[in-house]
């Protein structure tokens, strides 16, 4: 008797009516607020900057935006100081997610081992990624400077004997580079250091016990396990380097002349500088992400290679 | 580890020790890489060093050549080391009129002065000497107003520098809440109900974070200043959840998926909820990924410069591009955006630090797990 009229309490209560949401609402219900940001935060900007790549407008001029087919593109893409651009950043991508690649993982093999305050060093190497870009490119800019700035100092080469890191064309992307592999081989460590420490131990012991040399346990072992990660972290960083722009403009930018002027920078200044060039700065925001997308898809698909195999 | 005489012959063996590992050549090969190790921490912090050092240097002193390293209190920490006597030609120490050598600055000291710090929080205004001479006597200034008044400056106001900080505060904290939210409800979704066409929903949703910003940017300052949003909180909050929510979708389906779907079923038997399940089972086990992905979506809010240069001008402006655009009359204040950029960093690295277990293991799931 009791027991039924405590089932029967239990019906009454909140508890019981929550249940009555189905999993199909509540899978709708969540996944809902996404859908509705990333719909109208990015595929209304898509297609509508695909709409005004095809037109001849500017956002400050208040005339309509005039149709004019695929002349922007051809302007574009018949500019051969775009293509210089182009090439330029596709030298500072390989440049500095190369080195990114090297620095990030040979620090990660380092760290790797525990030892006293470790994870803390291993914090403290983060620090520069949290620091924000634009920051990044200013200070450096001071550190750069051939007068007061420290680094020629610390080099042995006081003024007037240091070159201007900055203001000579053969060094500016090189600086540029140099900035960029100090703010984010931390981030290719972490991804690194998370691939190390998923590495099983008894590959490593059975390696041990057939006395196989340090050098193979790298090759054989090492490598090819962290292998996956660091292609994630070598594509992340490969699409932000097509993006790159905070740092630049802090550093130099885009100058000296034209020696840095990355595509993220010169797009920068078509749609937001100048005439305001609405249209052709669609047009060629679109060329990039074009281009962003083949690579990424290049890597992806490298990438599921290495998977396959592994 | 017990002695062998407390715990017998028989006693069942709980740890072991790779022979390998212990190897007087495998200690110090650790111990090389800790001293390795260090060496890189103080390389790749100099240029934060640097910034620190800065922070506490008056204007001439921030460009002095050559550059100066070590600071020093006046009569206090290291000024023995830093004051010198200064020598006539012959060599002898120049004495003064009351008799003691007279002192001087080596090349690499500087005092530390705070006037960067006061010169953020404040607008200030230049005196003429005859002014500077007049306010230093008068007696109703604070300390404040006297680290600047010695530079012949006056304090004319409170500066815009807490406003965008409080900007940056609000902007990257809401945001970064409401991605992290949001995303952990789509994760769930994701990684536990049979959704039709499941990988183009993720692909989709990754694809968003490969777009340069200029391509969103334009169209996205067009409807912003269409719905009057443009320079608002409000809009800058939406835009950044938006940006977080790609990393963190994939983050936290990463973890989620990680959890054994049996705990919820159990729940869900036991008399739980769907709702209550996430709640009490599932919550609980994916706080590593909530705060690893927290991490990651803050970094990115807190720091993110061209939708903020592009998308407001005053009301919503954070502090990235105020950062950069600090100009002091006639030349660079260094001290101020080095203030600026120290007191901007703390935020992060102490919740970085605070999370940092999490963070390490954060990054491994969503990049492994796929």
């Amino acid at each position: 008797m009791t027991a039924t009229t405590a089932l029967q309490a239990e019906k009454v209560t909140p508890r019981h009516r929550v249940r009555r949401i189905s999993d199909k609402t509540i899978q709708t219900a969540f996944i809902l607020p996404t859908m509705v940001l990333l719909i109208l935060w990015n595929i209304f900007p898509l297609f509508y900057s695909l709409y005004l790549s095809f037109t001849e407008y500017s956002v400050i001029s208040g005339a309509p935006p005039r149709w004019v087919g695929f002349e922007n593109y051809r302007n574009v893409l018949s500019d051969p100081l775009i293509w210089k651009y182009f090439a330029l950043t596709g030298r500072f991508a390989l440049l500095s997610v190369g080195l990114q690649t090297i620095i990030g993982f040979a620090m990660a093999m380092i760290v790797r081992a525990k030892f006293r305050g470790s994870g803390f060093i291993t914090t403290l190497i983060l620090i520069p990624m949290m620091l924000s870009p634009v920051v990044v490119g200013k200070f450096w800019a001071m550190i750069y400077n051939p007068t007061f700035g420290p680094l020629n100092y610390l080099l042995g080469m006081p003024p007037p004997r240091g070159p201007d890191w900055l203001a000579n064309p053969e060094f500016a992307l090189w600086s540029v580079v140099l900035v960029d592999v100090w703010m984010w081989s931390p981030f290719v460590m972490l991804l690194c250091l998370s691939g190390l420490k998923a590495i099983p131990e008894y590959l490593y012991e059975a390696a041990a016990i057939d006395r196989a040399s340090a050098w193979f346990q790298f090759w054989r072992i090492t490598l090819p396990q962290v292998a996956p990660l660091l292609m994630i972290a070598i594509l992340f960083r490969t699409i932000e380097a097509f993006k790159q722009f905070d740092v630049v403009m802090g550093l130099t930018g885009g100058g000296p002349g034209d020696a840095t002027e990355l595509i993220a920078v010169k797009l920068y200044r078509i749609a937001f500088l100048g005439r305001f060039d609405t249209g052709i700065a669609s047009a060629f925001a679109y060329i990039v992400l074009i281009i962003i997308i083949a690579i990424s898809n290049l890597y992806i698909r490298y990438l599921n290679r290495l998977r396959g195999e592994a | 580890m017990a002695k062998f005489e407390e715990v017998g012959p028989h006693a069942p063996i709980t740890e072991s020790i790779r022979v390998d590992l212990v190897h007087p050549r495998a200690r110090l090969g650790v111990t090389i890489r800790a001293v390795v190790a260090v060496v890189i921490v103080a390389i790749m912090l100099f240029p934060v060093i640097w910034l620190a050092l800065t922070m506490v240097k008056t204007r001439p002193d921030a460009v002095a050549v050559p550059p100066k390293f070590i600071p020093y209190f006046p009569e206090g920490l290291l000024s023995d080391w830093c004051m010198v006597p200064q020598l006539n030609k012959d060599g002898t120490p120049k004495l003064g009129k009351d008799g003691q050598p007279v002192l001087k600055e080596r090349d690499v000291c500087f005092d530390v002065t705070l006037e960067g710090i006061v010169g953020l929080f404040f607008e200030r205004r230049t005196l003429t000497p005859a002014q500077q001479k007049q306010y230093m006597e008068s007696p109703e200034f604070g300390w404040a107003d006297r680290i600047l008044l010695r530079r012949g400056l006056v304090i004319t106001g409170p500066s815009e520098f807490v406003d965008r900080f409080r900007n940056s505060l609000i902007i990257a904290g809401t945001s970064t809440v409401l991605a992290v939210t949001f995303g952990l409800l789509a994760a769930y979704a994701f990684s536990r109900f049979d959704i039709q066409g499941k990988p183009d929903f993720l692909f989709f949703i990754l694809s968003t974070r490969m777009l340069p910003p200029v391509v969103v940017t334009i169209p996205i300052f067009l409807m912003y200043r269409q719905l009057g949003i443009y320079d608002t909180h409000i809009g800058m909050i939406l835009l950044y959840t938006v940006f977080n929510l790609s990393l963190s979708v994939w983050l936290l389906k990463g973890f989620l998926d990680e959890i054994p779907k049996e705990y919820e079923e159990a729940a869900l038997v036991d008399g739980y909820s769907r709702m209550q399940a996430f709640r009490k089972v599932v919550l609980p086990q994916a706080a590593t990924g909530i705060a690893a992905t927290t991490v990651f979506c803050l970094i990115f809010a807190w720091n993110e410069y061209a939708f903020s240069l592009m998308l407001t001008s005053d009301v919503a402006r954070t502090m990235p591009p105020s950062i950069a655009s600090t100009q002091g009359a006639g030349g660079i204040e260094w001290a101020i955006i080095a203030t600026a950029s120290m007191l901007f960093l703390i935020p992060v690295v102490v919740i970085t630090f605070a999370l940092r277990q999490h963070l390490l293991r954060g990054v491994t799931f969503g990049a492994i797990r796929q």
